[in-house]
């Protein structure tokens, strides 16, 4: 498993998306999401996006208020995972045009849809903006 | 009636999850508050008739238990009601519940198994199938993968590339959970690597390279379609994970690491994308580090990451030097300032990484300097980083028996300085090395107890408790090793300074020992001065004959000496004398307190140290240190402090007597109490040496002692108990006997040849030092089986022999002040069997070994048992699948087509590579199958072209339930890569 969770949290520490892609109960997830709150929200612009954390890595990237934090495993390319991120921004960047904060929080079953067309079990399956976006924009028209 | 009418007005006025969000926001309640009567909405519409105000509810709580962190498992059984609802949107909020919320105990998975089988069958509705793949990839267990595995088989081959890549993408899973699937969908997912199809490769690569990292020797045998990937390939995505894949499978192979290299190299080179370059050099430094001209060219691009100014970058190439570090050091050692450099950097990851590489560089001609550079960086850093610092410097001069320390004394003196730095808590680690180097290694004893002493006399210290470990083993050093010592004396009043109240008991109760140790050492000298003063009268003692005799040579020096001598010595008492009117006030009465610091404050001359007054003295100080220690509740100390005062006790009245017979009667002096002082002398100067791990079990069992007696009961009453931090050491029995006195005598010696300057002192230690106590190197093998023995008669022989030396040596020291390193030769580390180089941990298995052991034998395509069970569940689904499945068989020939350059390989003698390969494989035991199988491709009649293949490549296509005959062969990997 490549990928195995993606987080956006805003710089207050407060989780907007929260995609785990191993079974972790409730727990678990509230204490992983404070100690990575804690370990990345603390670093400057200046210091490098990759964190080691546990037995994994977490490479992370701030835009604007919202950082994006994806764990990975210890062998994942950390500058892929970096373009991969960005890719998800431009993605929601197309969608919602400008995207910001509050449009993740007032659509989070479509930052969902995204990445669920994006990653699939921990690994990437698509790419392509278009590709992506495509289900989303049918179900739009549908309703 | 009453609920219809509820649900309607729920439906009206339901909040939807905008609302939800909105509410948060404005917070007018406080969150909590809020929370709690939403969820209390939820409870209640959840149970709604109406699918909308139901699914709505859902889409709350999924909300809440995402971002919240609410449990929401008390709805699973609505999650499945939604689920199965006939609206999309209605079914999409379902599903991400599921994913969300159910876990492998979760009960009503039960209950999901048709409707996920419906929805992924569902012809018309891609995005419905989408979903419930999607669900599946998170949430299916066992049951569900072996219910599921047909349909799931069905869309690998769909001709919808949306549902192919994700049905791809699943299988990873249900590989996990129910290895058996593998024998259905392998060669389907295979035949997906040769898809024309982008996405599906990118899919199928991701599979195969999680896959590879699990267990990579069974699919080795796919090397050939990997190799092609890798070659054509213009998606970076793709590329990095064929690089994943190769980066496990070259170290298995070789000649495939041969074939591979250059086409890594290539996209090292062509590559615009900061990611496929990173991970071209992280497979060769990794894999094929090997091949020179590779790493050679990683190590440019490296060194362009380094030197980039962005943090990423800067990171990731000290992390790929680190993994190249351990073949080529050369690589880092070119590096070597930038890595310096960015020791300092802002970032502490960059920091750690640069650390890291410095260690690694560490060699013993170097570590001298490393060591000097690394603390200045230590007292310059925060206090985690300078922990961190202090730990590695620790670990790697430790490391196999302090292998790359040549000059211990700069070892130990680097150990003090540490202590002293401000944030370090390295106490436990500091003091373990310290006791271990005491033992291990002779040469460096006299200096242990300098840097020992400087600890100890520092009341300042006394304040840190990451300190205490480290006071303690000076302490143990201190009086183990008290005839090294300058002046016990000052030890004496180091150990009973009124700070060492602050230690914790067991410490002190060390210290009080160690009081113990230098007293009987200081009686000890005071006797033997004594006796020797009556035997040559007149005023010198013989001791400092000899002393002025040495000294003679230097005479001109002479002068020159005492004047530091003086300033020395004060400096070493100020930090007492600063501490003096405390002292005072702690010691209640301090009337002969006072008396007895002035005296001792006045230099203790090395000629008479041992005065009757300074002994006397001494006795007074301790007894009045430790008297109101005997109230102790600690046990250890009490003890402690009662044999001390006791044998005080016990010999202060014939000491303060013999001052009255010391005119008359000097030669009656074997008294009652110079006896006894003789015999703790004896006790004491028996040396501790290190104790292999494997002594226990060399110490046959007493008959009738049972040792597995069960003594849980004991837990009960002293569960509270801690055990003490081992430390391997313990009394053993030595050549004492071989007279301690003359040892003694002649270190006594040593020390008034001292010229007591701080420079000049130090080159006396090293004449000291130098040969004197050498183990001779046939005595390690000695040790091997036994202790090593204490004051070795041999040793003593040198040691006589050595001191004659000594006044030849100093004036070479003096000519040349400062040795070459080269020149000196490293002391003798005592090392025993029990100190087993710790091996580098073994190999974890694979992941799984069901999961390898389904995926070799249907790479290798011979069980019978997998055609029946395939047979049987292709009778469930469509019959026409049943002509495509295929075995792979002789790769070999593929790559030879495809490659076509592989003829030198071809001159090597088959049979020993085939051989080469059974190491590499499990369960390849036979050679002969190959043969056969060719054969059998000869006649045809199963065989077909594939005809659409790009590379013209031809695979065999058997039918499943044809080759019984096959059942004979054993797998066997063909030798694809002839």
């Amino acid at each position: 498993m490549g990928i195995r969770f993606i987080l956006m949290v805003n710089k207050q520490g407060q989780t907007r998306l929260a995609q785990y892609y191993e079974y972790l109960t409730l727990e678990e997830r509230r204490a992983l999401e404070g100690e990575i709150v804690r370990k990345c929200l603390a670093r400057n612009e200046q210091q490098c996006s990759f964190v080691e954390h546990r037995n994994y890595k977490i490479v992370y990237r701030r835009y604007a208020s919202l950082f994006f934090l994806v764990g990975v495993d210890n062998d994942e390319n950390e500058l892929a995972i970096l373009e991969f991120i960005h890719l998800l921004v431009e993605t929601m960047d197309r969608h919602f045009g400008n995207v910001c904060e509050l449009d993740i929080m007032f659509h989070l079953e479509k930052a969902h849809f995204m990445l669920e067309e994006m990653v699939m079990n921990g690994c990437i399956v698509e790419t392509s903006k278009t590709n992506i976006l495509q289900p989303i924009q049918l179900m739009e028209k549908s309703s | 009636m009453a609920s219809t009418t509820s649900s309607i007005m729920d439906t009206l006025f339901q909040r939807t999850l905008e609302d939800l969000i909105k509410g948060l926001r404005l917070q007018l309640i406080g969150e909590s508050a809020f929370i709690s009567k939403a969820l209390d909405e939820i409870r209640r519409e959840i149970k709604s008739t109406d699918p909308h105000t139901k699914s709505n509810a859902l889409q709350k709580l999924s909300y809440l238990s995402s971002l919240h962190h609410f449990d929401m498992s008390w709805a699973a059984f609505h999650v499945v009601e939604v689920m199965s609802s006939s609206r999309f949107s209605h079914k999409k909020i379902g599903y991400h519940a599921a994913s969300l919320s159910f876990s492998d105990s979760t009960p009503v998975l039960l209950l999901i198994t048709n409707q996920l089988r419906k929805d992924l069958t569902c012809p018309n509705n891609e995005f419905e199938v989408s979903l419930a793949l999607e669900c599946l990839s998170r949430i299916a267990t066992t049951d569900l993968c072996r219910d599921l595995t047909p349909e799931i088989f069905t869309l690998l081959s769909s001709t919808k590339i949306f549902v192919r890549k994700k049905a791809i993408a699943l299988v990873l899973r249900v590989f996990e959970k129910y290895p058996d699937a593998v024998k259905v969908c392998f060669k389907r997912l295979v035949e997906n690597l040769d898809s024309t199809d982008p996405h599906i490769v990118s899919a199928v690569v991701g599979v195969f390279c999680e896959l590879t990292s699990y267990d990579p020797k069974s699919y080795l045998p796919l090397a050939p379609e990997f190799y092609r990937i890798l070659v054509d390939s213009k998606n970076n995505w793709v590329l990095i994970k064929m690089l994943k894949i190769f980066a496990k499978l070259v170290l298995l192979d070789s000649r495939l690491a041969k074939r591979v290299v250059e086409p890594v190299c290539e996209h090292m080179r062509r590559t615009g994308a900061k990611s496929l370059m990173f991970e071209c050099v992280r497979t060769v430094v990794s894999s094929l580090s090997e091949y020179e001209q590779a790493v050679k060219l990683a190590v440019v691009k490296i060194r362009e990451l380094l030197l980039d100014d962005d943090p990423n970058l800067k990171y990731l190439g000290l992390n790929a030097l680190s993994i190249v570090a351990p073949k080529h050091l050369w690589a880092v050692l070119e590096n070597k300032e930038v890595v310096i450099k960015w020791l300092s950097d802002e970032d502490p990851n960059i920091k750690r990484e640069s650390l890291r590489l410095v260690m690694a560089m560490v060699s013993e001609n170097n570590v001298v300097e490393i060591c000097r550079v690394l603390v200045n960086y230590a007292l310059k850093s925060d206090p985690e980083f300078c922990n961190e610092i202090l730990g590695s410097i620790l670990s790697t001069c430790s490391r196999n028996l302090y292998e790359i320390v040549n000059d211990f004394d700069w070892y130990v003196s680097l150990l003090g300085e540490m202590s002293r730095i401000l944030h370090c808590q390295q106490g436990d680690e500091i003091e373990n090395q310290l006791i271990d180097i005491s033992m291990r290694v002779r040469d460096v004893r006299p200096e242990l107890v300098r840097v020992g002493r400087d600890l100890l006399i520092d009341p300042a210290l006394l304040s840190n408790h990451f300190l205490y470990r480290i006071l303690s083993a000076a302490a143990w050093v201190s009086g183990e090793y008290v005839e090294f010592s300058r002046n016990p004396f000052e030890l004496i009043e180091a150990l009973l300074q009124p700070r060492t109240n602050l230690l914790p008991p067991s410490i002190r109760a060390i210290y009080i020992q160690s009081v113990f140790k230098v007293l009987i050492f200081c009686l000890h000298s005071y006797l033997l001065q004594r006796e020797s003063t009556t035997s040559s009268y007149p005023d010198t003692s013989a001791l400092s004959e000899l002393a002025s005799k040495r000294e003679m040579p230097e005479g001109s020096n002479l002068a020159t000496f005492k004047a530091p001598s003086h300033s020395e010595q004060d400096e070493v008492f100020n930090p007492r004398v600063s501490n003096q009117s405390s002292e005072e006030l702690f010691v209640g009465n301090g009337g002969d307190r006072t008396m007895s610091h002035g005296q001792t404050s006045t230099p203790v001359t090395s000629e008479n140290s041992f005065t009757y007054e300074a002994v006397v003295n001494q006795l007074n100080l301790i007894e009045l240190a430790l008297g109101p220690l005997t109230g102790s509740h600690d046990v250890e100390i009490l003890e402690r402090v009662r044999n001390l005062l006791c044998f005080i006790e016990l010999i202060k009245g014939e000491i303060l007597e013999s001052l009255v017979q010391k005119e008359e009667n000097l030669n009656s002096a074997e008294t009652k109490s110079s006896k006894i002082i003789k015999l703790m002398s004896d006790a004491f100067s028996e040396e501790l040496g290190p104790v292999s791990v494997s002594a226990q079990e060399r110490v046959p069992i007493p008959e009738g002692l049972v040792l597995k007696e069960n003594l849980n009961d004991l837990e009960m009453i002293c569960g509270d108990i801690q055990l003490p931090s081992s430390i391997s050491f313990s009394l053993v029995s030595t050549h004492y006997e071989e007279g301690v006195g003359a040892s003694l005598l002649d270190l006594q010696i040593k020390e008034e040849l001292e010229p007591p300057s701080e420079a000049t002192s130090l080159l006396a230690e090293h004449r000291k030092r130098h040969g004197l106590y050498y183990l001779t190197s046939e005595k390690n093998d000695i040790v091997a089986n036994d202790y090593p023995p204490a004051n070795d008669p041999k040793l003593q022989d040198n040691q006589n022999n050595d001191t004659e030396d000594l006044v030849k040596l100093t004036e070479q020291l003096l000519v040349s002040k400062k040795r070459p390193n080269q020149a000196k030769p490293r002391p003798v580390v005592v090392k025993l069997d029990g100190d087993v180089v710790p091996v580098s941990a073994k190999r974890p298995g694979p992941k799984d070994d069901l999961l390898s052991g389904a995926v070799q034998e249907v790479l290798l395509g011979s069980d019978t048992r997998t055609s029946t069970s395939r047979s049987n569940l292709s009778d469930k689904s469509s019959s026409k699948r049943k002509g495509k499945e295929k075995l792979i068989t002789d790769p070999s020939s593929e790559l030879n087509e495809n490659l076509g350059d592989a003829e030198k390989l071809d001159h090597e003698n088959p049979s020993s590579r085939r051989s080469k390969h059974r190491t590499h494989g499990k369960e390849r035991r036979h050679k002969s199958p190959r043969k056969i199988r060719e054969e059998r491709e000869e006649n045809g009649q199963k065989e077909k072209k594939k005809s659409s293949h790009h590379h013209a490549r031809h695979k065999t296509r058997q039918r499943a339930e044809v080759p019984l005959n096959v059942v004979s062969e054993t797998p066997v990997i063909p030798d694809f890569l002839l």
